[in-house]
């Protein structure tokens, strides 16, 4: 085992591109030049601070449900579902506030029940009876459909006025905080990097060089500060009525969820036991893992997501209706995970793929919306980049099953 | 030499329905040793293996280990008593390294979380053990690894949880010339590390290449268990084919 270096490594990483293993690669580079080309189009509006801003708040039910997605695809399951699911969440948190005047305190949990409940149930159908989770939560999807229409008494709009759940998809941090999240955000990186590195170093095992890892701390800061910078300008449109500045509350929260999602998946022996399952059925079960338990956690999880999901939305709407989550908000996020490198064959996938691939469907449904094209041609615009990003998927596989032994 | 064989199998039998697969088989495996199990296609072995690793019952018969009699119920209890069965398809997750495939269902944790660094000692000594150098790195996926590397990561594996007997259905039947040598070697230096070592072969080069004792199995009975220096390449095609043979035939 030789010695590691920043070439060696770059080495490595070019095989394993050629091997198939793409990564975030192709959301990432798909994310600049759409960027690019709706900036260059549409500089003044596209690339203004209040569209950036915007641009979290819009995505923030998407990610969520594409976060909770990642779960679920990496044991090469589907939930369809989690859209309609994330509706009938947001529903109960709406209901409880306002038909029964209960605080966020017990509607937001309530609503986050109600996702668990509703994965455990779908993963018992689908571990347990061995019903195709494509059935399951078809059916699931039909129902959650009627079963939001039915909470919501026919076709009634239910508006809530709670400050705080508004808030979370409304509200923006102070600029003293904006700074305080970015300059903790990357020093905690650092730190978690540094120290790692370190440990292997110390324990003589191989570690990525240091080079690479300094590029990787730079590089996060390079991409957090000046975002920071934006979204502390002035952007109300107003400036007389109001001030608008500040990092988006939501922007924390599903920072918050990458990283507990990250851990969890990376970390922990259920993490280790989810892509296992993913990667090898049998293998799983021969290791002695509880190959049952660990599908129904992650429906569980998915739902749970979901939930979380619908009550950002229904906080950004300030009320949720019989198509909260319906039309394409489930589609879009299974395109999110699967855009951000998410495999739908399983056993390959990460949380911060359903973030990245959640900005590549927003920044193509904004930047489209703002050039002033109709719906029909961002729907297909869209499909073809799902379609792009599924073959990619496609490819990678068939490649590492050339490649590999 | 032990006295008392590590594991031993005293008339098995096993039907499925009315097909009787195994009848009246026995089995010694004695630890340092590699013991063969030959057999034509459909002759019981990859059954009997099963019968030893609790994944089938057998309905008649004793297996003792350590001179223990023992029932083996499930792939745990085998597990537990330290059998560790290598089927062919191996079972490997494609998508972990090699540490995670070596730990997978024993990860070792650091107040809850994993603990990566010890596990990848642990498993780079252990593969240092068996002088496997073949593998770049251990952080590698398995599915980039050659099909003989796959399978000394999984024998890697079994002496990492400290089996005592390590069972092979057929490890080297998808391989080169190269690549089957390297197995080999490994699978040798296993039984010299003490442990008990059972290879299912169809190779008459690979049996002979390594093995201490030879086990033909002829339409489910134990035909002969010999030393290998007491038979000739052709008795055991004969074992095999036959069920007897001249000298050493001792049919059951
Ligand atoms: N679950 C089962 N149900 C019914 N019959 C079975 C079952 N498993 C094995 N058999 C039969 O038992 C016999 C022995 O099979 P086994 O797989 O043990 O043979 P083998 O010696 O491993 O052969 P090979 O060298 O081809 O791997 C075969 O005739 C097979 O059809
Ligand atoms: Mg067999």
């Amino acid at each position: 085992m030789s010695r590691p270096t920043v070439g060696g490594h770059l080495r490595d990483y070019w095989a394993g591109l050629r091997g198939g293993d793409l990564g975030t690669l192709p959301a990432v580079l798909g994310l600049l030049v759409l960027i690019l080309i709706f900036g260059s189009a549409r500089g003044e509006t596209f690339l203004s601070a209040l569209n950036f801003a915007n641009l979290f708040n819009q995505s923030a039910q998407i990610v969520f449900i594409a976060m909770g997605l990642v779960f679920v695809l990496l044991l090469g399951e589907i939930d369809l579902s989690a859209g309609f699911g994330s509706g009938v969440c947001g529903a109960v948190m709406a209901i409880l506030l306002t038909d029964h005047g209960l605080p966020w305190t017990v509607a937001i949990p309530a609503a986050m029940c109600t996702g668990v409940v509703i994965g455990i149930v779908l993963g018992l159908l689908v571990a347990k009876l061995g019903i195709p989770s494509f059935v399951v939560t078809l059916a699931a999807f039909l129902g959650f459909q009627g079963v939001l229409l039915t909470l919501l008494g026919g076709g009634r709009n239910v508006a809530i006025n709670d400050e705080f759940v508004t808030s979370l998809n409304n509200g923006t941090l102070s600029v003293r905080a904006s700074w305080l999240l970015a300059v903790a955000g990357v020093a905690g990186f650092a730190l978690v990097r540094l120290l790692r590195w370190r440990g292997r170093v110390a324990r003589g095992l191989v570690a990525e060089p240091i080079g690479l890892v300094l590029a990787r701390i730079v590089g996060l800061a390079a991409l957090v500060l000046p975002a920071t910078w934006v979204l502390t300008l002035e952007r109300a449109v107003n400036t007389q009525i109001t001030s608008l500045k500040g990092t988006p509350i939501v922007v924390p929260v599903i920072v918050t969820f990458l990283v507990i999602g990250t851990f969890v998946l990376n970390r922990t022996t259920f993490g280790r036991h989810v892509h296992a399952v993913g990667g090898n059925v049998e293998a799983a079960r021969r290791a002695g893992i509880a190959v049952d338990r660990i599908r129904v956690a992650v429906f569980a999880i998915a739902s749970f997501m979901a939930s979380i999901g619908g009550i950002l939305v229904v906080s950004r709407q300030s009320s949720v209706d019989p198509n909260t989550g319906g039309s394409n908000i489930l589609l879009y996020s299974v395109g999110a995970a699967v855009i951000g490198g998410t495999s739908l064959f399983g056993g390959k996938g990460k949380i911060i793929h359903a973030v990245i691939g959640g900005a590549v469907i927003i920044v193509i449904e904004n930047g489209m919306t703002l050039l002033g094209l109709n719906s029909g041609v961002k729907f297909i615009f869209t499909g073809l980049v799902l379609l792009a990003a599924a073959s990619v998927d496609a490819l990678a596989r068939r490649r590492a099953a050339a490649s590999g032994g | 030499m032990a006295a008392t064989p590590l594991l031993e199998l005293r008339g098995i039998g096993k039907s499925f329905g009315p097909v009787q697969v195994l009848r009246d088989v026995g089995l010694s495996v004695w630890p340092g040793e590699v013991t063969a199990l030959v057999g034509d296609n459909g002759a019981g072995k990859s059954t009997l293996v099963k019968c030893i690793s609790g994944i089938h019952t057998p309905d008649a018969g004793t297996v003792l280990f350590d001179g223990r009699e023992v029932s083996i119920g499930s792939p745990r209890d085998a597990a537990g008593l330290g059998i560790e069965v290598l089927y062919q398809d191996l079972a490997l997750c494609d998508n972990l390294d090699i540490v995670q495939n070596m730990f997978l269902g024993r990860e070792i944790r650091w107040g809850g979380v994993l603990d990566e660094a010890t596990m990848e000692e642990m498993a780079g000594e252990t593969l240092r053990n068996l002088s496997i150098r073949t593998v770049a790195s251990l952080r590698q996926p398995v599915s980039r690894l050659s099909g003989g590397q796959r399978q000394t990561v999984a024998i890697a594996k079994a002496v990492l949880w400290k089996s005592r007997v390590v069972i092979l259905d057929e490890p080297t039947a998808a391989l080169g010339v190269a690549q089957t040598a390297q197995v080999l070697e490994v699978v040798r230096r296993l039984a010299d590390s003490g442990l008990g070592v059972v290879l299912i072969s169809h190779n008459m080069n690979d049996v002979f290449a390594v093995s201490d004792r030879i086990a033909a199995l002829y339409l489910g009975r134990t035909a002969a268990q010999v030393k290998v220096t007491d038979v000739s390449h052709a008795q055991v095609v004969e074992l095999i084919t036959s069920g007897t043979s001249g000298r050493s035939g001792a049919p059951s």
